[in-house]
């Protein structure tokens, strides 16, 4: 008995393979993710005389909070309502509310997110970290254009690149290729091709339209920023997923397009009924992987745009950065942290979700 | 348009390769853009954007651009950076991973697959996620190196290195692909007396060459790649790799020539990588498909 199990059982030699490698993911990976959650709750710095100290939720509620505001229009001695040049009703200015103001202390130092008219009342969203809102709402609208248009772009290439045609393989490394390049060396060169006054898009654009497209600062507006970033971001990824669509369209039996050929199936009815039933865990895959890359944006972010115009495209991580780094705010740093991995956890559980029946 | 074509096999041939090219076109034109720009002086590159000499390397053609860049910034010294940083992580890490998974796959100790799943685990752990708390983690670990203990990694090649050195990636498809490897092999190699050192190194890896090449490709890019860690722990330049280099180039007013120089630089050794094992690559690519 006591023989057999030392036959089976190498516990020194086991620990010994894995632990160079399990060890140092403990100490880098574990590790900061545990600190991550603990820095958050309190007031850590990266350089302080002073001890850290326990301030439970205070990061999170400084960096989450809103409040709601509704604001009487301004009235004068004989109560009627006091308008503006173009018509619209006057509002007291919402500092004398957030500054000081006893009666509300519920958006004590916020400022205003955005708001809205209700009858005569203005009803105004206040945020106590304003740039912390916009980069959440930032990158949750990068990843819920990027994921959709970036996985259905990969899936056409991946079809496109899936015919059995002469020198194929050519096309295929082609659209792969900017994948290979640094996405900071692609948001570099992109800075120039969306440049508002030299840019190589705005003159292609310009010689494509013979002279009537009027030159845009593609990065220097803020309705375009965030869209110029995501068309780049997709441009020089694409490739990656139509990789691995592609993988998952060369699982699919060559018989069952034989069947659907001989049923007289058109290329629509192939898809719909062959092709697609036969890459819903390919889906969801190219779907989380995109999802998860698109919540890290950084690098375009600091290279283009730093967060501007205007936060236009300020994003989680680079918000993360500035505080941890920038400002040395290790928790509040790492309290941005935690929200992003909460995030991302929940699109992998709706992964596991998805695939469940599977396993 | 597309009735007419069903009817000749000749002009739908015709009109997929043409599809097949304006895509293609997409996707190279920046990059023939960034090549041939960096070969012209300023005042021609702006003013060939407007028609098809931007793609072209047409007019008044030279090396000057990178002569400049090398002169406003050091960037021999910041490729050397990288391809030591990269260099070394790579092979320490292909090292370290695929031990890793051959304990796993081929050995029985306690706690194998609670370790496993915590590797597994960090697959949905983005570094960004970890990065800040790392980041004051790395200010104050010890150091014992030549010249004497130390306190604190920041401004090192070791802050570039030992934390990437292991991934749950590079592990779980060492793993994957050792479970594959015919089980007699292993045994027989252990009855004739090879200690499990002998089985890894002389049995295993020399039949893992694919994988390698995968688990290799896969982490250049990545190591190549790095940026955010860089710039936060390589204030002092003498440690900087070649993209965080780049910030030379960032300010307003550019002389573009010289970015675009400098850009090629840094992408040419990498594309001509690709070019050279494009297989290797895209079959790489393809194998972190089975992640899922």
């Amino acid at each position: 008995m006591k023989k057999n199990s030392i036959l089976t059982r190498h516990n020194t030699t086991g620990w010994l393979f894995a632990s160079p490698g399990f060890g140092l993911m403990l100490l880098f990976i574990v590790i900061p993710f545990i600190l991550a959650i603990a820095f958050s709750l309190t007031n850590q710095r990266l350089m302080s005389p002073n001890a850290a100290e326990f301030v439970g939720l205070e990061n999170y509620t400084n960096m989450l909070d809103v409040g709601i505001l509704v604001v009487d229009p301004e009235i004068d001695a004989s109560g009627n309502i006091l308008v503006d040049k173009n018509g619209d009703n006057k509002y007291p200015r919402l500092r004398k509310f957030t500054r000081n103001n006893p009666d509300y202390p519920n958006v004590q130092g916020m400022k205003e997110w955005f708001s809205f008219s209700w009858g005569e009342q203005k009803v105004a969203i206040m945020a106590s970290d304003l740039v912390f809102m916009k980069a959440l709402v930032n990158t949750l609208t990068f990843v819920a254009f990027v994921a959709p248009i970036q996985g259905a772009l990969a899936l056409i290439l991946a079809l496109l690149i899936n015919q059995p045609l002469r020198g194929i393989q050519i096309f295929r490394s082609i659209y792969f290729m900017p994948v290979v390049v640094s996405i900071v060396v692609v948001s570099l060169l992109w800075r120039f091709i969306y440049d508002g006054q030299n840019g190589l898009l705005n003159s292609v654009l310009n010689t494509l339209t013979f002279g009537h497209f009027k030159a845009v600062d593609w990065l220097g507006n803020q309705d375009t920023a965030l869209g110029s970033i995501m068309a780049m971001s997709i441009w020089q990824a694409v490739g990656f997923h139509m990789i691995i669509w592609l993988s998952g369209l060369q699982t699919i039996s060559p018989t069952l397009y034989e069947a659907a050929k001989i049923e007289g199936a058109s290329p629509w009815q192939t898809f719909r009924y062959v092709t697609w039933p036969g890459l819903r865990n390919t889906a969801v895959l190219v779907v989380i992987v995109i999802t998860m890359q698109a919540f890290s944006l950084f690098a375009q972010i600091d290279v283009m745009t730093s967060g501007g115009p205007l936060d236009s495209t300020q994003t989680i991580v680079y918000q993360a950065v500035e505080r941890g780094y920038g400002k040395q705010d290790i928790s509040g740093g790492s309290a941005m942290s935690v929200v992003l991995f909460l995030l991302v956890l929940s699109i992998s559980l709706l992964q596991r979700y998805l695939t469940r029946e599977k396993n | 348009m597309f009735q007419l074509d069903k009817d000749n096999p000749t002009l739908r041939l015709i009109v997929r390769y043409m599809v097949l090219t304006l895509i293609a076109l997409i996707f190279v034109t920046p990059i023939l853009f960034m090549m041939m720009s960096s070969l012209k002086p300023d005042q021609q590159l702006l003013a060939d954007t407007s028609s098809i000499r931007a793609f072209l390397p047409i007019g008044d053609i030279s090396f000057d651009n990178y002569k400049a860049a090398f002169e406003r910034a050091p960037i021999g010294m910041f490729m050397l950076n990288s391809l030591l940083v990269t260099g070394v992580t790579v092979v320490l890490g292909l090292l370290v991973c695929s031990m890793a998974g051959f304990s796993f796959v081929f050995l029985n100790w306690r706690g194998k697959s609670i370790a496993f799943s915590i590797i597994l685990a960090t697959l949905i752990v983005p570094f960004e996620t970890i990065a800040i708390p790392m980041l004051l983690m790395v200010s104050k670990l010890p150091w014992l190196g030549l010249d004497g203990f130390s306190w604190g990694w920041l401004n090192s090649y070791r802050v570039q290195i030992i934390p990437f050195i292991a991934d749950g990636l590079t592990i779980f498809l060492f793993a994957q692909y050792f479970k594959d490897l015919p089980k007699e092999l292993i045994e027989a190699s252990r009855i004739e007396g090879c200690s499990w050192w002998q089985v890894y190194w002389r049995v295993v890896m020399p039949l893992s060459g694919p994988i390698i090449a995968t688990a290799a490709i896969l982490k250049f890019l990545a190591m190549y790649n790095q940026y955010l860690w860089p710039i936060m722990v390589t204030q002092q330049e003498q440690y900087r790799p070649v993209l965080v280099g780049l910030q030379y180039f960032f300010q307003l007013n550019t002389a573009w020539g010289e970015v675009m120089a400098y850009l090629t630089i840094i992408t040419v050794p990498v594309l001509a990588f690709y070019l050279a094992l494009q297989r290797a690559f895209i079959a790489s690519i393809a194998s972190t498909g089975v992640k899922g």
